[in-house]
């Protein structure tokens, strides 16, 4: 299924500027205060607005899970999935229009390449956080919580598992395709499941 | 052959097509994630059963089973197999049915991403639709039907790969966003100009949406398109009922919501995801009877890139001349080092600037055309939407930047003679270019206006006789220069009105040759194309950097009436004021108290270059700039950044700031010397695409006075240990930001190892530490940039020491 997100969330730019790196008592550096405003408007009305999800049952096993679309060894996973009877797997993206500002920021100057990276970073995950309350929404009315999200790649969950990912949701539907090293395109995209912990949704 | 082909059969009636095939198998069984064209060997008999379904409720073609069908998914043996029961399936339910009876070899997408956004090579893409098609053509279907392509790139490469495996027909269709764009950006003018060039037969859309959300997409087409226009939507949106996926349009909608739009003029009409033989049924009885609409014949060259098309119309434009090595000697080292990012930067700030075209001339000694040309053309590309010029005399590194170039491209040019308008017009032809010809032959530049337009008629004959339309030509009758005959700029400005009024056609003119040899050459040259303008000019070849030279482009748009209430031109006006205030206020009031050094402490890039040049202009001497203002300055933002008290983006801007200072001393110094530091080869790993802390790395390297080699990203180790060894390099960088690419890393450093023993290696990258460097071979671990500039530091006091 595809959830479309209705309008584009206001910036957060304590995260943006986290994603810079821009660490406390760094002071107001004037440079770059004027190229963070320049690149946010650049960035305005940029993001694609579409997760694809899918909701799979959660069957524990040695050492791993069953999501009926893979199995997948991994303790971390387990734990994180540990009580939940299924698992929303979902995938979003910031989408390509974000690639190629960043690619064109980032001919500009590297600090341009930076700040736009760290907008893009920030833009996936208020679409990540946009979903994750409305499956909280939808969970809470059957009584159900939710479970912090998990990716490939997190813990010991290899990233090869993009692949099964990848085939269950069909995510080139939203535009997301896998390249050689199992990196996603566009690149501000992410993939996780979220365990949901209860009785059945 | 016995009946006609699909094309003549439907020149005067419209051509229904299938509806969904996935929906179909999955209700006899198909499984998720099983490939659907698997069937064709594993259940053909109901995939015949699913054809024949279409064919009875009026297809006139169906597409074959054959979706995914490539040599991604299957070795070649099984995909001759599969993509020939394929086509043997559709043919036998075609048997002896009452309409079309076509079979078309259904072309997918290949699942991976196409360069520039994506990690398969252009051309492996362009192989990989090719073994698909040679053996859907061999099989006997009747037309190339490639469908739901969300990106313009992997597009090209479907249509070039079928135009050149058969001659058989072939229609493209997009799937469009609820935007009105391909994913990766394109929109339907782009498309229809760039698909009709590379000679697409027929062009539209299908999937995504149901025909009522898609209906505006549609009349971008219809408005644009000269070939017949295919529509072929979902029905309607999907939900999730009683746990299965439907769609919310049955027969009956779906055929009211597309009656309309077929009035309208859609030609080629079928059903995507969610339609079955019922919506065909519903559709064939609701416009069984429609006659087609006419298409209109339309004017004006189209020429795009990947995101934006522009006709060449009745308002002239500008081409950025900035990207040529021509007389530049700081462009000629960047395309010696392939310096990407410099010539990047051109190219997006002409973008800026105001050009609306930009020309791509990589032409000088030493450099081979056929390899950096595509490359710097597929790079630009990504960066900037405009259409490019691609520049060349050389017919081999033409049609490598013409294949790679996913918008349609101007093409810098061919000439009079005999050997240009064999090599040059087939290419212009084949891959849908807009050309510029030159109105000179073997017997030299005419003297008179009337010799050039005797040439350029010639030239216009021979294109049309190829399929050339003459609005796809841009004619240079070439601009000498004034201090060498003083009549010469009469002859040429006589040329471009007898072209205009007599082929009617348009002109183009790289202006700034009129004043070669004289002082203030801009004077000359924007007054020369001003003049040019009056005369017809459609296209200007100028720096767009020059505010003298736009300045008097818009002056000129202004005073002609083209420009509505003086909008462009004011633009441009205060654009200009307002940077040279902004620059006189921050040198004014920032400045006085700090200078270069507080410059570069704020991140202050405009700023640092103005106090530069005044220093250097009061006669302060370069050097003791770089040792009393810059270095001091980067090293306190240095220090502050590794104390944390400053941050990447702080440390960072310092550095473009300090860049921008070491540019105008470069200027000044370059003409005794060309590298003096220390030479340091930079590269992210083969298989890692990541290469902002790469180029992080290389911009305080260069700040801190190093000679940096920068081979870019995906480098295969064998070109890094080349590099090292060509250059003699004592320090090697490498990068990498997955742990999938640290083992390419580790291959690299063995590969040092052995063929340039001489060289140390550094390593960084988010993965890393200083133990998995240590493991894997390195000499040092950079955590970070500064890390990176003071092993720089040790090596080179270390072969300072060893050096007697």
């Amino acid at each position: 299924m595809i959830w479309h997100m209705e309008a584009e969330p206001p910036f957060n730019l304590d995260e943006i500027r986290r994603y810079m790196r821009l660490g406390p008592g760094g002071g107001n550096m004037q440079g770059v205060e004027t190229l963070l405003r320049e690149c946010l408007a650049d960035a305005c009305g940029l993001m694609k607005r579409e997760v694809c999800y899918a909701v799979y049952p959660v069957h524990a096993e040695e050492g791993g899970v069953d999501l009926t679309f893979a199995r997948v060894r991994s303790y971390d996973l387990a734990r994180a999935l540990s009580g939940c009877g299924q698992a929303v797997l979902f995938a979003a993206t910031a989408g390509f229009a974000f690639d190629a500002a960043i690619a064109r920021a980032q001919a500009l100057s590297e600090a341009r390449g930076l700040v736009m990276h760290a907008i893009g970073a920030e833009r996936v995950e208020a679409l990540c956080d946009a979903f994750c309350g409305f499956i909280q929404q939808t969970a809470a009315c059957r009584g159900l919580t939710l479970r912090p999200r998990f990716s490939p790649g997190y813990g010991d969950l290899p990233l090869s598992f993009q692949t099964a990912v990848a085939g269950a949701l069909e995510m080139e539907k939203i535009g997301i395709v896998l390249g050689e090293g199992l990196l996603m395109r566009p690149s501000k995209s992410v993939t996780a499941l979220i365990g949901l912990a209860g009785k059945d949704m | 052959m016995g009946r006609p082909g699909v094309l003549s059969w439907m020149r005067d009636r419209l051509l229904f097509l299938d509806g969904g095939m996935g929906t179909l198998l999955q209700a006899n069984g198909l499984k998720s994630g099983e490939r659907p064209e698997t069937w064709n060997l594993l259940h053909p008999d109901a995939v015949r059963k699913a054809h024949r379904a279409y064919f009875a409720a009026g297809s006139d073609a169906v597409c074959t089973n054959t979706f995914g069908a490539n040599l991604l998914h299957h070795d070649s043996a099984a995909l001759t197999e599969i993509i020939s029961a394929g086509v043997r399936l559709a043919r036998e339910a075609a048997g002896d049915a009452a309409n079309g009876g076509f079979v078309a070899l259904d072309v997918g997408p290949l699942g991976r991403m196409t360069e520039p956004f994506g990690d398969l090579p252009f051309e492996e893409a362009v192989r990989l639709f090719y073994e698909t098609v040679w053996r859907g053509a061999d099989a006997g279907a009747d037309f190339v039907m490639i469908e739901t392509m969300n990106d313009l790139a992997e597009t090209r490469a479907a249509l070039i790969a079928a135009k050149e495996a058969c001659d058989l027909p072939v229609f493209v269709s997009n799937a469009y966003g609820a935007d009105g764009k391909l994913l990766t950006g394109a929109t339907p003018e782009v498309m229809c100009a760039v698909l009709e060039g590379l000679g697409a037969d027929v062009i539209g859309m299908n999937c995504s949406l149901g025909p009522s959300a898609l209906s505006e997409t549609l009349r971008r087409y219809l408005e644009t398109a000269a070939v017949p226009v295919l529509f072929k939507p979902n029905a309607g949106l999907p939900h999730v009922a009683d746990g299965k996926t439907v769609y919310d349009l049955d027969g009956e909608r779906f055929a009211l919501e597309m009656l309309p739009l077929v009035l309208e003029g859609a030609r080629v009409i079928g059903g995507c995801c969610g339609t079955t033989p019922e919506h065909i049924r519903a559709l064939r009885k609701a416009a069984g009877e429609i006659r087609p609409k006419e298409i209109r014949n339309r004017r004006g060259a189209v020429i795009a890139g990947m995101t934006k098309a522009m006709t060449l119309g009745d308002e002239p434009i500008v081409i950025g001349e900035r990207i040529n090595p021509t007389g530049k000697k700081r462009f000629q080292e960047a395309l010696r080092a392939m310096d990407m990012a410099y010539i990047l930067r051109e190219g997006v700030q002409e973008e800026d600037a105001g050009a609306q075209a930009l020309d791509v001339n990589v032409g000088m000694p030493g450099i081979d055309e056929k390899t950096v040309l595509p490359r710097v053309v597929q790079e630009l590309e990504a960066v900037v939407s405009l259409p490019l010029c691609i520049d060349t005399s050389d017919p081999d590194a033409m049609e490598a930047a013409l294949r790679c170039c996913h918008g349609v491209p101007i093409l810098n040019s061919v000439n009079g003679r005999e050997e240009s308008l064999n090599s040059v017009l087939p290419l212009a032809a084949k891959y849908g270019a807009v050309l510029i010809a030159l109105t000179l032959d073997e017997n030299g530049i005419p003297e008179t206006p009337q010799g050039r337009l005797a040439i350029a008629e010639r030239i216009c004959a021979r294109a049309e006789a190829l399929g050339i339309p003459k609005e796809r030509i841009l004619f240079d009758p070439l601009t000498l220069t004034v201090s060498a005959g003083a009549d010469a700029p009469a002859v040429t400005l006589e040329a471009l009105r007898l072209i205009r009024d007599r082929i009617g056609c348009g002109t183009v003119l790289g202006v700034s040759n009129v004043s070669f040899g004289l002082p203030g050459r801009e004077i000359m040259n924007s007054a020369f194309m001003v003049m040019a303008l009056e005369n017809g000019l459609k296209a200007a070849i100028l720096n767009p950097k020059s505010a003298q030279m736009m300045g008097a482009f818009h002056a000129w748009r202004a005073l002609r009436g083209l420009d509505a209430n003086c909008g462009g031109y004011i633009g441009f006006a205060s654009r200009v004021q307002f940077s040279a205030a902004s620059a006189a206020q921050a040198a004014g009031v920032d400045s006085g108290t700090e200078g270069l050094s507080g410059a570069i402490g704020r991140g202050l890039r405009a700023e640092a270059e103005a106090l530069t040049r005044e220093a250097i202009a009061g006669g302060s001497e370069a050097l003791s700039l770089v040792e009393t203002e810059i270095i001091p300055a980067l090293n306190r933002v240095g220090e502050a950044y590794e104390q944390k008290r400053a941050y990447l983006p702080q440390l960072l801007l310092a550095a473009e700031a300090a860049e921008s200072a070491f540019s105008v001393i470069r200027s000044h110094a370059r003409r005794d010397n060309s590298h003096g530091g220390m030479r340091v080869v930079l590269a992210t790993v083969k298989g890692d695409v990541h290469d902002i802390g790469k180029n992080i790395v290389k911009l305080l390297l260069e700040n801190y006075g190093y000679d940096v080699y920068d081979l870019g990203r995906d480098v295969p180790p064998e070109r890094i240990a080349e590099e090292a060894v060509r250059l003699r390099a004592p320090l090697v960088g490498l990068s990498a930001l997955m742990t999938t690419t640290v083992p390419a890393m580790e291959k690299t450093i063995r590969l040092l190892r052995q063929e340039a023993p001489f060289c140390r290696v550094m390593v960084g990258g988010a993965v890393l530490t200083e133990a998995y460097a240590q493991a894997i071979g390195a000499d040092a671990y950079g955590r970070d940039a500064m890390a990176a500039v003071r092993i720089a530091q040790t090596v080179e006091r270390e072969i300072g020491e060893d050096t007697p």
